[in-house]
């Protein structure tokens, strides 16, 4: 396992993204700023699977379903309080509740997370593909529960006009944070219990890592940073439906990971930041050559060639040798 | 009729088989005794094709191939319809399908239903109990009636060369011995046989010929007769004295 | 509510069930042969439904003709599948099999959309196909007898074949121990190739009888049936072929019976019930009802 992290690159790097938002904020228009935003989000969504999926090896598909437990909570703790009035039928202490962005944030995070330990407590007893697609039952639940549940969530209708609160300085001292998180969390002890049990569980527990405390720990972490990016996606779009959070896009950010290799931050990074340049780039020529679709099976194809010829992604579970510091 | 000739075997990273060379004789019982982890269920297993070797050969001549050839890079199926049948370790029998199914598809490459027809007697004859167990799932057979079934499943392909994997694992001394006797039976009746054993005394005693193999590669060979009265193999593989 | 309300409600679970269960069998027996979850298999229902609809309301074909060469249709995707996605990874890890036939499932809706457009289409059957029956309280059209009976006959057609021909032996034992098959002789490629044609052939006809039943398709509409299949072959125990039939009769029933029996506001919430059903029969019952036991549990 390496050694600690190689700090002075890591404040480059961080000064660097810094810079790089500042510059994009005085260059380039709206829409682009908007993708720039999206791509952040993406960053945050794929290296917080990362933690779930790739670190413990837990195949979860519910992702988006944390997103929308995130961005459905937050959305309501900063709707306007007249419109709130206007439109949903709360119990009065939150009728009258209107919060600043960050709060919510951290409201809607820990509702994801705090979900992630109710559902996953008997969930996570399911290995490999039965976990796989028991989360993709949790996420077609939580589908169906935001739907019908229309005095909060106003039904397949969703909730528009939220404030357009989301800009670069939200997203991504969030990437930042994210990034940082998943990176103590991979190689501190903690982490190196996650590896292990990814890798045979059987003998992680023979040396006394505490199996389910960690599947469980690990699905939660990364259930409060998708609440968090769901958060941050409903006050970009400003607007959030159940039809939001799909299974299509479960799908996308688990080929951010695989394609990035289970278990590299770095790989996850750079992967979500590939793909989601490459479907906001066609999302326009889609449109406008009446060729929709184009996109997703791109993606695909991507995704199953590279699950032939590089199952372990194009990171495999390493990051960069120049962000870690030499072993001792 | 099989010649073995310095084949290496990798699993994964780590090198099992480095440079074996044996040759078994047709009408012969050639036995290979070791330890476990020595490589033998390894070299069975690329004979009959499931594993690859990195280098080597593996001739074979019998009455169904051209001359000698080799038949190190042909698929499992191919070197079944030579005539070589694997009787893997553990057995391998369809737990879900009835023992007859199980001695049918012993026959799965044949198509001449008169042979296979008196072949089945014929094993129902060796294996009385297989007879009157046919419609029973094979997995709900005793241990003994499983290494039965599995050496009838093999007859059933008409087998030149017969590679047998440890048969007398987990059996007891009795039945061990009249398995033995049977393949005995077997042998004179035509079929060239090379058992891989753990039971070194009981494969020396039926065995024409033998091996020794040790952590990848052929320490010692001879006789049985030789080897029996080989000090090591005494101290190693047959309990002092 | 009365016994004719309820007859109607478990002649329409029944039609439901037949269709379940025939894609069910399909995921059930991929399943027991190679360890997979073929996400993918629902995407044959649709493409089934639009072969029927190209053959029969653009082409004008005879319907039993339409029927044969949906079955062909299904067949031939579901092997080009195997050849193109699965073959090259087998081996690999399960869960990777599984993300690999979300990526092809994912493609084969959006080729759909590609070309076909994302725009529902009618689906309209010919008159004597829709003609209403009478039997005593219950009704039903000439179409959803047709799609029973055709279940029925395919389901039996298909035990027959695996457990009375060579080949259906060949697959049991290619499903129980891929070596051993091997060395018995039998070409494991060509066994779980006619393994993914058997079980794509019949998705390939359940997407026929959903265009039929429900009138309406587009290139999204195999997701529904896809994943509902998967729950009642986990119900059945997946790899059993009878428990996927049982399964896909159970969970039709037990859906039409859900919504038709229990207060309106409930129906809404018909898929989190069959969601949350999958999630419990994974929990307490990870064989199902006839299943044999599962890989994966450490």
């Amino acid at each position: 396992m390496a050694a600690p992290s190689n700090r002075a690159w890591h404040v480059v790097l961080l000064v660097a993204g810094g810079l790089l938002v500042l510059v994009a904020r005085a260059t380039v228009n709206e829409y682009i700023l908007s993708i720039i935003n999206f791509v952040g989000i993406y960053i945050i969504l794929a290296v917080s699977l990362n933690i779930t999926n790739g670190f413990t090896g837990l195949f979860s598909l519910g992702h988006p379903g944390f997103m929308a437990i995130g961005g459905y909570v937050t959305a309501v703790l900063t709707f306007p309080v007249t419109r709130k009035a206007m439109f949903l039928e709360l119990p009065r202490w939150l009728a009258g509740l209107q919060l600043p962005l960050l709060p919510a944030l951290l409201a809607g995070g820990l509702c994801a997370a705090l979900t992630a330990f109710v559902v996953g407590i008997p969930v996570l007893r399911l290995k490999g593909h039965y976990l796989a697609v028991a989360t993709m039952g949790f996420l077609i639940i939580v589908q169906v529960l935001i739907t019908n549940w229309e005095s909060v969530t106003r039904g397949p209708l969703g909730l528009n006009g939220l404030p357009a609160l989301t800009t670069l300085w939200w997203v991504y001292p969030w990437v930042a944070v994210t990034v940082y998180a998943a990176w103590k969390i991979k190689f501190s002890s903690f982490g190196r219990s996650m590896l292990a049990i990814r890798e045979d569980p059987l003998a992680a527990q023979c040396i006394g890592i505490h199996l389910f405390k960690t599947r469980v720990l690990s699905l939660a972490i990364g259930a409060f940073f998708a609440g968090v990016a769901g958060g941050l996606w409903a006050h970009l779009v400003t607007a959030i439906t159940p039809a939001s959070f799909s299974l299509v896009m479960a799908f996308n950010i688990v080929v951010m990971v695989v394609v990035g290799g289970t278990g590299s931050i770095s790989g996850s990074f750079v992967a979500a930041v590939i793909f989601s340049v490459i479907t906001e780039f066609f999302r326009p020529l889609e449109e406008s050559f009446d060729i929709y679709g184009i996109g997703e099976i791109l993606m695909a194809a991507v995704l199953i060639l590279i699950l032939i010829y590089r199952p372990t992604g194009i990171f495999g579970s390493r990051e960069p040798r120049f962000l870690v510091a030499k072993e001792s | 009729m099989l010649q073995i000739a310095d084949i290496h075997v990798y699993r994964g990273k780590t090198h099992v088989l480095k440079g074996v060379r044996l040759d078994v004789r047709k009408g012969e019982i050639a036995a290979l005794i070791g330890a476990n982890g020595a490589g033998k269920t390894t070299l069975l297993r690329t004979i009959s094709g499931l594993l690859r070797p990195a280098r080597g050969k593996i001739l074979l001549e019998g009455s169904r191939t051209a001359g000698r050839m080799d038949i190190s890079r042909l698929a499992p199926e191919g070197i079944t319809k030579l005539g070589v049948i694997h009787c893997p370790e553990g057995r391998g029998i369809f737990s879900q399908l009835t023992v007859r199914e199980n001695l049918m598809i012993g026959a799965y490459l044949r198509s001449d239903k008169e042979g296979i027809a008196a072949d089945y007697e014929r094993v129902c004859t060796l294996f009385p109990i297989l007879g009157s167990r046919s419609n029973q799932a094979g997995g709900s057979l005793s241990g003994g009636e499983q290494e039965m079934l599995a050496v009838g499943r093999a007859l059933m392909g008409r087998p030149e060369l017969l590679l047998l994997d440890e048969p007398s694992l987990g059996l007891g001394p009795i039945i061990v011995d009249t398995l033995f006797a049977t393949l005995a039976e077997i042998n004179a009746q035509g079929v060239t046989l090379l058992l891989v054993e753990q039971n070194a005394v009981k494969a020396l005693l039926l065995a024409h010929r033998a091996w020794v193999l040790e952590i990848g590669r052929v320490t010692l060979s001879g006789s049985s007769r030789e080897l029996i009265d080989d000090e090591n193999v005494k101290k190693a593989y047959l309990g002092g004295t | 509510m009365s016994s004719g309300y309820i007859a109607q409600q478990i002649v329409n679970g029944l039609i439901l069930g037949s269709m379940y269960a025939l894609v069910a069998i399909g995921f059930s027996m991929i399943y027991g042969i190679i360890r997979l979850i073929n996400f993918a298999h629902g995407e044959i229902v649709m493409i089934g439904a639009f072969t029927t609809l190209g053959l029969l309301q653009y082409l004008g074909l005879p319907f039993p003709l339409v029927a044969l060469a949906v079955l062909i249709v299904g067949a031939v995707v579901g092997i080009l599948i195997e050849k193109g996605a699965f073959r090259p990874m087998r081996g690999a890890p399960q869960v990777t099999g599984f993300i690999a036939s979300l990526g092809v499932s994912i493609m084969l809706q959006n080729l759909g959309i590609l070309f076909l457009t994302a725009q529902p289409r009618n689906f309209s059957f010919p008159d004597y196909l829709q003609r209403v029956i009478q039997v005593g309280p219950v009704s039903f059209r000439s179409i959803d007898a047709v799609i029973m009976s055709i279940a029925l006959i395919l389901m039996g057609a298909l035990l027959f074949l695996v457990h009375r021909t060579k080949l259906g032996m060949a697959m049991r034992a290619t499903a129980e121990n891929i070596d051993v098959a091997r060395l018995m002789g039998i070409n494991i490629n060509r066994t779980i190739m006619a393994t993914f044609a058997m079980g794509s052939a019949l998705a390939g006809i359940a997407g026929l009888m959903w265009g039929g039943k429900f009138g309406q398709i587009d290139p999204l509409l195999g997701f529904v049936p896809g994943l509902k299949s998967f729950v009642a072959a986990v119900i059945g125990g997946v790899g059993s072929i009878p428990g996927a039939i049982l399964g896909g009769y159970i969970l039709g029933l037990a859906e039409v019976l859900f919504v038709g029996l229990l207060p309106p506001i409930y129906s809404a919430f018909r898929d989190a019930f069959v969601f949350s059903t999958l999630i419990l029969i994974l929990l307490i019952l990870p064989n199902g009802i006839l299943g044999k036991g599962m890989e994966e549990r450490v």
